[in-house]
């Protein structure tokens, strides 16, 4: 019979609130930014999706993400409305902590993954349509997504697929739906012509340290438990955040001639979001490893986006699309069981299988988001229109959506 | 009377103040602006994306004075603006038909 402890709930109580507070954190990181007629809008789209999509967790999506499994790819609706998610332990998630606690704790991780989506199309989707479609992907990419890698039960899961924060279920869906988003709503209107300045970089920052300090329990609370996992887990997410922005100014030091503070930022950021899957299978030094790489491969993406010519105006598939797909190939790469026995021993621990298994998980999760993004992207395209229209545009997402303003002197 | 207006550098500001200070200029109005003429703009780079700023901060000063004065403040001006580098600034001069006081309706000379 499973056992609460009052340290684990506690520690994933605390997590939770952690996590929560990474979707303001965002909310900030994105703010900053934009141009100054569109932050209110901007911040507006990370946080109205904590209502929405808390909602759909209550009543759809904890019970398709973890509920009784249907074939490997989906939770059945029989915990919908948390009918017997209770205070008893679920053994299969968290066996020390009540249920309600991983519910809500998980509630967390489904409310920021759309939000981050948000950053691909900044300044010109309409609020509505995006509303419906930050709805319709959550239940029918995250959840599913969600399911197959973490629920009991599930396909990539039985595979031997392991992803310890978000690495598939956060990262990669949401930068892959960041890039059909690009894709089908265009660039911003005077895109290559325009100054697409960001209007607040100390606000940006602020949200990059809030994020970092969000992501203590967004990677170490996923060992769902206040134990020796959770500390490999936090000093991995700590070091490979460090040397993530380390790689990135070194980089665009010697690369432009001037270190910034957005690469500073971005540097953390991506460093933080590759270790995600990581962060509880691998040694110390592999997280500095996976840092550094997480600072030259999205340094180099968000740099080659010029190339390709898509407008994924605040680098939501540079960083977090590149960084989930590099982090759990790496966790294929570095993951020991020396570290966390519970978890796997990768290719330089002599098990070239597990790698492989990493591979085709990010190549389904990819593909999978990809396409189904793309199809309800253009869906509620067909049904409401995505974009806003020109002249709405040009005055801003602040005025013409919200009727606000965000600085009034 | 005269209008005179100035485009300086905003860190030279504070030094035109204090030397039309010293001349008796009693006020002034100011505010911070942007343009650009020989200095140009500046390049900024955003995650590896290059932008040319073509609008730089300059700070324009308003300033009313009796006719004869203008010279001198004009060269006050110069003076405390100048640092020899591209980008200093401009002074105009205009000719000023009325200044009207709001508080006691003083009129001209008296007004300024």
């Amino acid at each position: 019979m499973p056992q609460i402890q009052g340290g684990d709930t506690a520690f994933v109580l605390i997590a939770a609130a952690l996590v929560f507070l990474m979707t303001p954190g965002l909310a900030l990181f994105y703010g900053g930014m934009v141009r100054s007629k569109n932050v209110l809008g901007t911040i507006m789209q990370s946080f109205i999706i904590i209502s929405v999509v808390s909602l759909e967790w209550i009543y759809v999506g904890y019970s398709m993400s973890f509920g009784p499994d249907v074939g490997g790819l989906i939770g059945n609706l029989s915990w919908m409305g948390l009918k017997g998610v209770g205070a008893a332990p679920n053994p299969d998630y968290g066996p020390t902590i009540p249920q309600t606690v991983f519910m809500i704790y998980q509630c967390m991780f489904a409310v920021i993954t759309p939000a981050l989506i948000t950053g691909a199309f900044a300044e010109r989707m309409r609020f509505g349509p995006f509303l419906l479609f930050s709805l319709l992907w959550t239940i029918v990419v995250y959840n599913p997504v969600c399911h197959w890698v973490w629920g009991a039960g599930g396909w990539l899961k039985a595979k031997g697929v392991l992803d310890f924060a978000g690495g598939l279920v956060v990262h990669l869906t949401s930068g892959a739906a960041a890039l059909a988003a690009a894709l089908v709503l265009g660039r911003r209107k005077g895109y290559g012509k325009e100054n697409f300045l960001p209007h607040n970089l100390p606000m940006t920052l602020l949200g990059a340290g809030i994020l970092w300090f969000g992501w203590f329990g967004f990677n170490a609370g996923s060992a769902l438990a206040a134990n020796a996992v959770a500390g490999t887990a936090f000093v991995s997410t700590h070091l490979a955040g460090m040397s993530g922005m380390a790689m990135w100014v070194l980089l665009e030091w010697v690369h432009r001639g001037r270190p910034t503070t957005l690469g500073a930022a971005s540097g953390a950021i991506a460093g933080l979001a590759t270790v995600t899957p990581a962060a509880g299978f691998v040694s110390p030094n592999s997280a500095v490893i996976i840092g550094l790489l997480a600072g030259v491969c999205c340094y180099m993406a968000v740099n080659a986006k010029g190339k390709f010519g898509y407008d994924d105006s605040l680098d939501v598939v540079g960083i977090h699309g590149v960084g989930g797909l590099l982090g759990t190939l790496c966790l294929g790469l570095f993951a020991t069981k020396a570290v966390n026995p519970g978890g796997a021993d990768g290719l330089f621990a002599g098990n070239p299988g597990f790698f492989g298994v990493q591979a085709l998980a990010v190549s389904i999760v990819a593909v999978y988001a990809f396409v189904v993004s793309w199809v309800l992207l253009k869906l509620v395209d067909v049904l409401v229109g995505l974009r806003l229209p020109r002249e709405k545009e040009i005055e801003g997402l602040d005025l013409s959506e919200h009727s606000e303003t965000a600085y009034n002197a | 009377m005269k209008k005179i207006e100035a485009i300086i550098k905003p860190f030279k500001l504070d030094d035109v103040k204090d030397a039309l200070n010293e001349i008796g200029i009693k006020g002034m109005t100011i505010s911070e602006v942007k343009g650009y003429g020989r200095q140009k703009g500046h390049q900024e780079i955003y995650r590896g994306a290059e932008y040319v700023v073509d609008f730089i901060p300059k700070v324009k000063l308003e300033i009313i004075v009796d006719a004869g004065q203008a010279p001198q403040v004009v060269e006050k001006i110069r003076e405390s603006a100048y640092t020899g580098k591209i980008g200093d600034g401009k002074i105009f001069v205009f000719p000023l038909e009325e200044v009207i006081r709001v508080r006691t309706g003083e009129r001209g000379n008296e007004a300024i």
